[in-house]
């Protein structure tokens, strides 16, 4: 039997990182790979429950996120191509005109 | 004839819209054509109607005209309908021709003021609302008159709003017959819960029918409807407005506020007798009210110095004697005397215009005099509308109307030598005030040079008053007979005083106020004002002249406590809990915004912590 427990227990660890990427990197490239981390970590969850269960779907899942994934990936990147255009910089905390 | 009823009201409204309208881009002389010309065609319907009534009176005494229905809400159905009897065909009759008289009078005194057009728009309105009001066949209608004539009265008091007084003279008519407005306001609530209709007629049979004499029911409604009329005829203790109502144009103060609207209680008590009937102590009160009114308005008005407050004094006396007459059951003696004292109290504030007009709107009696062969017309007009008004016998019409109240009051069941002592000493009163007029203006120097002679169309209308005011009281047995279809007859309590006993007692006081009036303000005038001049005099004299201290004891009952709880709660505590809503709602907005801080990985933090707490709830609670 495929050890379930195991694979969530990575899993958690990855989106963790993930998290903590996003919160504590100030450059914008390095949110992005957090954020594609935290994406792998969900994708594996998925990918171990069909494994579990003898399913296709969680594997079908994972494709779903990967083309999301890339999708969001491109437009992440031109973002922050047009960001660095305006600011000279990709530091977040320097980007921060939508303030209330 | 009669089914053209609706044209008397309807006549004068139409000539108010254009006037409205109109009137601004209206020379004068079109504006006066329509204004006197609507209420001409108004007054002479309301001749024939009268005529017709007379030759071929309808059915059971009453013909009732409905226009349409005006509210239709369940069991409440008012219609727009007009109820004329005997009652209101004399009412009608009156307002219309003495209104009629009084525009033409307007059309000359009015002349080269800027409002001209907008005077004749409130005049017509008012005769229109006055003659709605008569003619009313359902409570509701008729209460619909009756704020209109409120409404135009405040119009017409505050004509000249300029002057910051006469804006609140207005203002204070209105609020002030506004109290009584919703006494009776209340009292056509309580009828219309109990009997279920505002059919005058139908409701006289219901209360009849239902209500027992002195039931609860019929008291609480009779005394909230006295409570409209008290208003609404400036009787105690609601008088105070109708002196300052003075502050109006005088064919106003003749029309409005003497002739025709401040009678309107008069007719309500009138029309709703059945009711009263049905409540003796109120009816007793109408009569105590009539009389203490008349007492304390002579000595007012023996007080004044100014011509209109004179008169307008002695209109609260007058219409005092009409109330006297209601509560003791006399009522065809109370609308005989509403008729002879819209003749000459009319005729009175008419020539008393033509006087103030031709000494440049000179107020003060006591800068007048000597006028006698320099106004004729005026002081012969005037001179019979006075001994009308004191009740000279046997020639004016005030002395029949008024000597029938007396004797009235002397012989009802429901009266008393006390009602009948009082209305004498009403008499001497209303004699002396009335000749103390007559002898300051008219006799003696010439103190203010005459600037200004009537035209015609002041002088005609004065003299056909003066000549009704004459053969007014002659009518006085067809009269009773025609109002004998609409209202009771007077009840007579054996045993009383003969009519001859109490005509000639009323004879006599009035030749002892002529006397002592004549003593007083001709023969030795240093004696008014010695009396005047000593310590005890000059207290009774500031007493009787505020009105008995009236004003300032409303004042100081109502005015400033409600002033004071103003000003103490100017900052508004109920509003400070709106306030304080609106400041909560502010301060969350401040806290939010506070949230958006631009950075990017905070709102990451926020959305991971929110996310956790939300996985933690739905997990372990």
């Amino acid at each position: 039997m495929f050890p379930i427990r195991e694979g969530f227990l990575l899993s958690g660890v990855l989106f963790t990182l993930g998290v903590i990427g996003v919160l504590v990197r100030r450059n914008l490239l390095f949110v992005l790979m957090s954020i594609e981390v935290m994406l792998n970590a969900a994708g594996l969850a998925f990918v171990a429950a069909g494994a579990r269960w003898g399913q296709p779907d969680g594997q079908v899942v994972f494709l779903f996120i990967l083309a999301m994934a890339a999708a969001e990936v491109s437009v992440g990147l031109a973002l922050v191509l047009e960001l660095y255009h305006q600011y000279k910089s990709l530091d977040t905390d320097a980007i921060s005109r939508m303030r209330g | 004839m009669l089914p053209l009823l609706w044209l008397v009201p309807a006549i004068p409204f139409a000539g108010a819209l254009t006037l409205a309208v109109l009137g601004p881009r209206m020379r004068e002389k079109a504006a006066a054509v329509i204004g006197t010309g609507s209420i001409a065609v108004s007054a002479v319907i309301s001749l024939f109607i009268a005529a017709a009534f007379l030759t071929a009176p309808p059915a059971a005494g009453a013909y009732t005209q409905t226009l349409w229905t005006w509210i239709d809400v369940g069991s409440f159905r008012p219609a727009i309908a007009f109820y004329l009897d005997a009652l209101s065909l004399v009412m009608m009759t009156v307002v219309t021709f003495v209104s009629f008289l009084i525009h033409v009078y307007s059309a000359e005194f009015m002349r080269g003021d800027e409002g001209y057009s907008r005077f004749f728009a409130y005049m017509n309105l008012f005769v229109a609302s006055m003659v709605t009001l008569l003619l009313a066949d359902n409570l509701l209608l008729l209460y619909l008159g009756w704020e209109g004539v409120g409404l135009c009265s405040y119009l017409l008091i505050g004509f000249w709003y300029q002057d910051p007084a006469n804006g609140l003279a207005g203002r204070k008519a209105f609020i002030v017959t506004r109290i009584g407005d919703t006494a009776m306001a209340v009292g056509l609530f309580l009828l219309f819960h109990n009997l279920g209709t505002l059919r005058i007629q139908d409701l006289m049979h219901a209360a009849q029918s239902q209500w027992p004499v002195g039931s609860a029911y019929a008291i609480a409604a009779a005394a909230l409807l006295l409570g409209g009329a008290v208003g609404k005829s400036a009787q105690l203790p609601l008088q105070t407005w109708l002196p300052d109502a003075m502050a109006g144009p005088t064919p106003t103060s003749a029309l409005i506020h003497a002739a025709t609207m401040v009678t309107a209680g008069v007719y309500l008590i009138a029309r709703t007798h059945v009711l009263f009937a049905l409540a003796p102590p109120v009816q007793f009160a109408v009569a105590v009210v009539g009389a203490a009114t008349l007492l304390m308005a002579g000595f007012s008005a023996a007080t004044q110095n100014d011509i209109k407050r004179v008169l307008a004094y002695s209109t609260i006396s007058q219409i005092g004697y009409m109330f006297l007459a209601l509560g003791v059951g006399a009522w065809s003696a109370a609308i005989f005397h509403f008729m002879t004292h819209a003749f000459f109290k009319a005729l009175l504030f008419l020539a008393a215009g033509i006087v103030i007009e031709a000494l440049h709107h000179e107020h003060n009696i006591f800068r007048m005099g000597g006028l006698r062969n320099e106004l004729p017309v005026a002081f012969w007009t005037f001179l019979i509308g006075g001994c009308a008004l004191a009740g000279l016998p046997l020639i004016t019409a005030g002395y029949y109307s008024k000597d029938l109240i007396l004797w009235s009051a002397a012989n009802s069941t429901a009266g008393g030598m006390g009602l009948w002592a009082a209305g004498m000493a009403g008499v001497v009163l209303t004699s002396l005030y009335t000749f103390r007029l007559i002898f300051l203006v008219f006799f003696g120097r010439l103190e203010t040079a005459v600037s200004h002679r009537p035209g015609l169309a002041m002088t005609v209308p004065a003299c056909v008053l003066a000549f009704l005011s004459i053969v007014g009281g002659f009518g006085k047995l067809p009269f009773e007979a025609l109002l004998a279809t609409a209202l009771p007859q007077f009840r007579e309590a054996g045993g009383g005083m003969s009519e001859a006993l109490a005509s000639a007692a009323a004879g006599l006081a009035f030749l002892a106020g002529l006397l002592a009036a004549w003593y007083a303000y001709l023969q030795n005038p240093s004696l008014a004002r010695s009396a005047a001049a000593n310590p005890a005099g000059r207290l009774l004299h500031r007493f009787w002249f505020s009105d008995w201290g009236m004003d300032w004891l409303y004042d100081r009952v109502f005015i400033r406590p409600v002033v004071w709880a103003a000003s103490a709660n100017k900052a508004d505590v109920i509003d400070s809990i709106y306030d304080g809503l609106a400041g909560a709602a502010a301060l969350c907005y401040r806290l939010l915004s506070a949230t958006e801080t631009g950075k990017l990985r905070w709102y990451a933090a926020w959305i991971a912590g929110g996310s956790v707490v939300t996985l933690a709830i739905v997990m372990w609670l």
